[in-house]
């Protein structure tokens, strides 16, 4: 038969022979309360009022990405709350964030590494302590449209994730497409647990810490701060001793970063998160720096909270 | 006041806040949108995002590609070029409005505030063009003015939970639209039935920073 083309029977390309072609559903037994399929976030449309959402703790999220050989930033459920879900079909997935229970068919398993899954298995994920943020992620990733360019849920807008809500119970959810290859490499991976969480947060002063007085600085930067329970995605409330500004006029709004510390009239912080509002009008006194953020998104209501100003590289 | 030179602040470690001043002035805001523009021409993979505002440009970067200094010397470069840079026309939008009634529930707030009738607010505030300033706070909600003096309110004390899309509002001397149903402070007057905003379009707000806008009543 040298020579000769064999053609194949459909007009189709062949699937690669090492590809599964099957599409893999995660069942909702017991959805958790606000579980959302975040990524790396919905970057590009803020000039349109859109929020950049996405993971609370993007460490974490890339880090169960990486052991189950996603893409850093492919979506993956944002649990922050009791879940259980189904599998269908086998998966490689793997738990990081907080500290949490982790079980498959009721037998605990580790977190922070890649865990092989069967079909029919049921898999529960519980946080350990109230205001944990955990990520679970599995090989394929969530295969939800993207909608302006992410599959994060934007929860306020009802759109982006699976069609822009939290999770409901009897809900399937639809994995990516898995290659054996990848599996095979992703087996016994694991990633280095943040060793302990951060409880004295770098912050970069300004850029309204002109609006303050040196006692409001020294307040920040001297004091300790208590997360408040009006801690969710949009922002973090803090309680502690008053900020006191120190203008009269009003702040013109202007666009707020992620991790600003913005202070109110009551002169009580909030730190903004994923879902901030792109534009404000309170003063900013300081900003979180990018690494730390994950920090601050992980402490639990009571936490106490310490800021230290830090210079920009 | 306006700055003679536009200031460049950190905003942690991955934003810069450029401030062309601290009150709310068209020419200003014309140079902030074409900040914007130029900016946006370049596609920068180290710009992540920009947010601009009434006088002031949000500029969002990735701390591994470049530095704080290196953004700010890349956007003094992008400020220079803006001396030669003419502005598209602005688009000029009407807004079909039902005033007053159900859908205005403020409307006689904003009248006996400033002592007139009901039927001189509407005649006021659909008299004016207004310049779309920016587009925030919600997806898609545009922060427009200035309304005339006579029709200014104050935002209500205590915000509705649940202010219904589409509702148009004033607070201020601003006036602006709820594109979805969001809780809100805003005087609301008036309700307009056209979508403000769809996340299935690319851009996905209707209305854009410099657009032109007119109420017009129905």
């Amino acid at each position: 038969m040298q020579g000769r083309k064999i053609l194949p029977s459909t007009s189709a390309p062949p699937a690669p022979w090492h590809s599964l072609q099957k599409a893999a559903m995660l069942k909702v037994l017991d959805p958790g309360i606000l579980t959302t399929i975040q990524d790396a976030g919905r970057w590009g449309y803020q000039v349109y009022g859109v929020p950049t959402s996405g993971a609370m703790d993007l460490p974490a999220l890339r880090a169960a990405n990486q052991i189950v050989r996603n893409a850093p930033d492919e979506a993956a459920l944002e649990i922050h709350s009791p879940v259980v879900l189904q599998t269908d079909a086998p998966h490689l997935i793997a738990m990081t964030g907080a500290d949490a229970r982790f079980e498959i068919n009721g037998r605990a398993v580790p977190t922070w590494m890649s865990v092989f899954v069967r079909a029919s298995a049921t898999i529960a994920v519980a946080p350990k302590r109230t205001g944990g943020w955990i990520y679970l992620a599995m090989h394929g990733g969530i295969d939800v449209p993207r909608v302006l360019g992410s599959k994060s849920t934007f929860l306020r807008g009802q759109f982006g994730g699976l069609e822009g809500r939290a999770l409901a119970a009897g809900d399937q959810i639809p994995i990516g497409a898995q290659t054996i290859g990848d599996l095979v490499a992703a087996a016994g991976r694991g990633a280095d647990k943040r060793a302990h969480r951060r409880t004295e947060i770098r912050v970069i002063l300004g850029p309204h810490h002109d609006w303050f007085a040196p006692e409001a600085i020294a307040t920040l930067t001297e004091t300790k701060f208590t997360l408040t329970e009006t801690a969710d995605r949009m922002g973090y409330r803090l309680r502690g001793n008053a900020l006191a500004g120190m203008r009269t006029q009003e702040l013109i709004s202007c666009g707020v970063p992620l991790g600003a510390i913005q202070v109110p009239p009551d002169g009580q912080p909030i730190v903004l998160m994923a879902d901030h509002q792109t534009t404000g009008g309170y003063p900013i006194i300081a900003t979180v720096v990018t690494e730390d953020i994950s920090h601050v998104a992980q402490s639990a209501p009571g936490d106490l909270l310490a800021f230290r100003a830090v210079d920009l590289k | 006041m306006i700055h003679s030179q536009p200031r460049l602040l950190p905003a942690g470690d991955s934003a810069l806040l450029i401030g062309f001043a601290d009150e709310i002035d068209d020419s200003v805001n014309n140079r902030v949108h074409a900040l914007v523009h130029a900016l946006r021409a370049q596609t920068r993979p180290e710009i992540l995002d920009l947010v601009p505002a009434y006088s002031s440009l949000l500029v969002c970067y990735d701390p591994r590609r470049v530095s704080f200094t290196e953004m700010c010397a890349l956007l003094q470069s992008a400020l220079e070029s803006l001396q030669t840079y003419t502005p598209p026309e602005p688009r000029l939008v009407e807004i079909p409005t039902q005033y007053g009634g159900e859908f205005g529930p403020d409307l006689a707030f904003v009248a006996r505030r400033n002592i007139i009738a009901e039927d001189d607010v509407i005649r006021l505030h659909t008299s004016v063009v207004y310049r779309v300033y920016f587009v925030g706070f919600a997806p898609g909600f545009a922060y427009m003015g200035s309304v005339p003096d006579q029709i200014a309110a104050p935002r209500m004390e205590t915000p509705r939970t649940r202010v219904p899309a589409g509702s148009v509002g004033i607070a201020g001397r601003q006036t602006g639209i709820y594109p979805m149903e969001t809780p809100g402070g805003w005087r609301i007057i008036g309700r307009t039935a056209l979508p403000l905003f769809d996340p299935n379009c690319d851009p996905p707000a209707f209305l854009r920073p410099g657009d032109r806008v007119q109420f017009v009543p129905i």
